[in-house]
This record gives C-alpha cells, sequence and structure tokens, in this order.
C-alpha cells in the first residue's frame, strides 16, 4: 500500500478543518473544526509508522497518536467550558461577537 | 490494486465526504452527527493500516464522548439554526485558504512520495504498544494524565455558576417569608382582573 493515499487524505481533512474555522461563526462549530484537523495530524502520524518505520521499537507514531487524542480530550473539555462562560456572558456563541478585548 | 488499497479509498472517501458535510451543513445537530460519522470513519482508516489499539481508542474517546460531549454544548447554547447565522462573510477567504493550503501540501506530497515503493502495511501488535508505551513513554503518559485532572478541574471552575450570579446583582435574591395572616400584596390579584373585565362590557351597554 503506497502511502500516498493516506497522506492526501489527511491534508483533505486539514484544508477542510481549516475551511470550517474560517467560515463558521458558531464556537462550538469551530471548536468541532479543530478536531478535524488533530484527527488529520493523527492519520499522518499513523500512516508514517505502518507504511514507512514498521520496525521502529518505540512505536513513536501509534503513541504519539494517543497522546493527540488525549490532549484533544482535554481541549474540547475546557474549550467547551469557555463557550459556555461566553455563552452566559454574552448570551451568544457567535465568534464574531467575542470583541471584548479588542484594542 | 490491491485489496488493501480499495478498502482505503472506500473508507478515505466516506471519511471526506463526512467531513465535507460536517463543515457545510447548516443545522448544528447534523454537523455534529456528521462530525461523529468522520471520526468512526477516521477509526476505519486506523483498522486498515493495522493500528487496531488505536481504532478502538478512537472510537472510545471520540465517537462515544467527545461527539457527545459537543452535542450536549450545542444544545445548551440554543444556538440559532440556519445558514446565515451559522457561515460568516468570509466563506470566500475560507475556501481561498484551504483550497491553496491543499494544493500547495498535495504537491509537497506527491512531489516526496509519488515514487515510494508500496510497503507492505504492518504494525506493531498490542502487547509491543504496551511495552512501548510503559517502557520508553511512561513520563509523557503521567504528565498527560495530570494534563487530564488539571483539564477537568480547569473546566469545572469555568463553567461553574458562581452565586448569585443569575439573580439579584447584588447576590442571592432577598428571602421572603409569606405568613398565612400577611395581608395580599399590592398587586391586583387574577380575581380582581376577571371581575373588572366582567364589568366593562356593563357599563358601556348603559351608555
Amino acid at each position: 500500500m503506497s502511502p500516498l493515499g493516506p497522506l492526501l487524505l489527511a491534508t483533505f481533512l486539514f484544508c477542510v478543518g481549516i475551511y470550517g474555522i474560517i467560515a463558521r461563526r458558531n464556537a462550538v462549530l469551530v471548536l468541532i473544526s479543530v478536531e478535524l484537523m488533530l484527527n488529520a495530524v493523527n492519520i499522518n502520524l499513523v500512516a508514517f509508522q505502518s507504511l514507512l518505520f514498521p520496525e521502529e521499537a518505540a512505536a513513536s507514531g501509534l503513541l504519539f497518536a494517543v497522546f493527540i487524542i488525549g490532549v484533544a480530550a482535554a481541549e474540547v473539555g475546557v474549550g467547551l467550558a469557555i463557550v459556555f462562560n461566553m455563552f452566559r456572558n454574552r448570551a451568544s456563541v457567535n465568534v464574531d461577537d467575542a470583541n471584548l478585548m479588542r484594542w | 490494486m490491491t485489496g488493501h488499497d480499495v478498502v482505503f479509498l472506500l473508507v478515505g472517501l466516506f471519511t471526506a465526504g463526512a467531513a465535507v458535510l460536517t463543515v457545510t451543513s447548516r443545522n448544528l445537530v447534523h454537523a455534529a452527527l456528521f462530525l461523529a460519522t468522520t471520526l468512526a470513519g477516521i477509526a476505519g482508516v486506523f483498522l486498515v493500516l493495522h493500528s487496531d489499539f488505536l481504532a478502538l481508542v478512537q472510537l472510545v474517546v471520540y465517537v462515544g464522548a467527545v461527539a457527545v460531549l459537543f452535542l450536549f454544548g450545542l444544545m445548551l447554547t440554543r444556538a440559532p439554526i440556519g445558514r446565515e447565522a451559522l457561515d460568516s462573510q468570509n466563506k470566500g477567504l475560507g475556501l481561498a485558504v484551504s483550497s491553496v493550503l491543499f494544493v500547495v501540501i498535495g504537491g509537497l506530497i506527491v512531489m516526496e512520495f509519488g515514487g515510494a515503493e508500496r510497503a507492505a502495511v504492518a504494525s506493531p501488535g498490542i502487547a509491543d504498544v504496551g511495552i512501548a508505551l510503559f517502557a520508553f513513554w511512561v513520563l509523557p503518559f503521567e504528565v498527560l494524565s495530570m494534563l487530564l485532572l488539571a483539564a477537568l478541574i480547569g473546566a469545572i471552575l469555568l463553567a461553574r455558576r458562581e452565586d448569585g450570579e443569575s439573580g439579584e446583582p447584588g447576590g442571592e435574591a432577598p428571602f421572603v417569608a409569606i405568613q398565612l395572616s400577611d395581608p395580599p400584596v399590592d398587586e391586583p390579584s387574577d380575581t380582581e382582573l376577571v371581575i373588572a373585565s366582567k364589568q366593562e362590557p356593563e357599563t358601556g351597554g348603559d351608555r
């Protein structure tokens, strides 16, 4: 199996995530797009591990993907808490409304 | 084209389509469900790449926990439903940036890996993964557990409703004890309103 397929799929998912971050206005949907980008990186790591360096003793690609999944779970928890706070203070989850710190 | 390639092509097209629907869906709940579909498709990609441990972790953590968390987030914030409210004006900018980035990175990948020989898919078994995790990666593993604990406490602190936040600005609403012998309050009660509305047509008829 050629590594081209997984790498191109990961690139596509990453770019779809970037489009979502720029085009969406709802803060929860922006978080969803961030999740897409993190998962795209995971596909890259696993593809490198399985197709290019299968004999590596430390299984670096696989375990980096596991760590990224854990960090992403923490990020979702804190990010949703921040969105809830913003919704409570401003009654809106629109990221365009979050301009309190604008100079 | 081996069987691996065919299965990967099917799973990859499924995942890519679900991802596109995730960022273009006009319904918020549908977007979250398409995200769950995309994550399940990525678990399928991991299975094609023989990383069954990671596929199961993906299913448990992402499809099981994170998607449900997003559904809770969407329903608790009660955001308006509709494309006008969901997409901002810089949709064209997003399309331009992402497509240019895809062309650039995709071109680099094809240049670098286009001539790569087809390798057999091989991945360390679950026993090797466990040994590597607790032999080489113990410190990051423990740091990750501390990070999860800190995120748990931080999320509770951030999302907790503080005292008096929902009531009067000066703190808790004043506690009023009402006894049975208390005189009625000044506001007209429902029965008085009904009587008043019944009397009005009679006075109008007299004229």
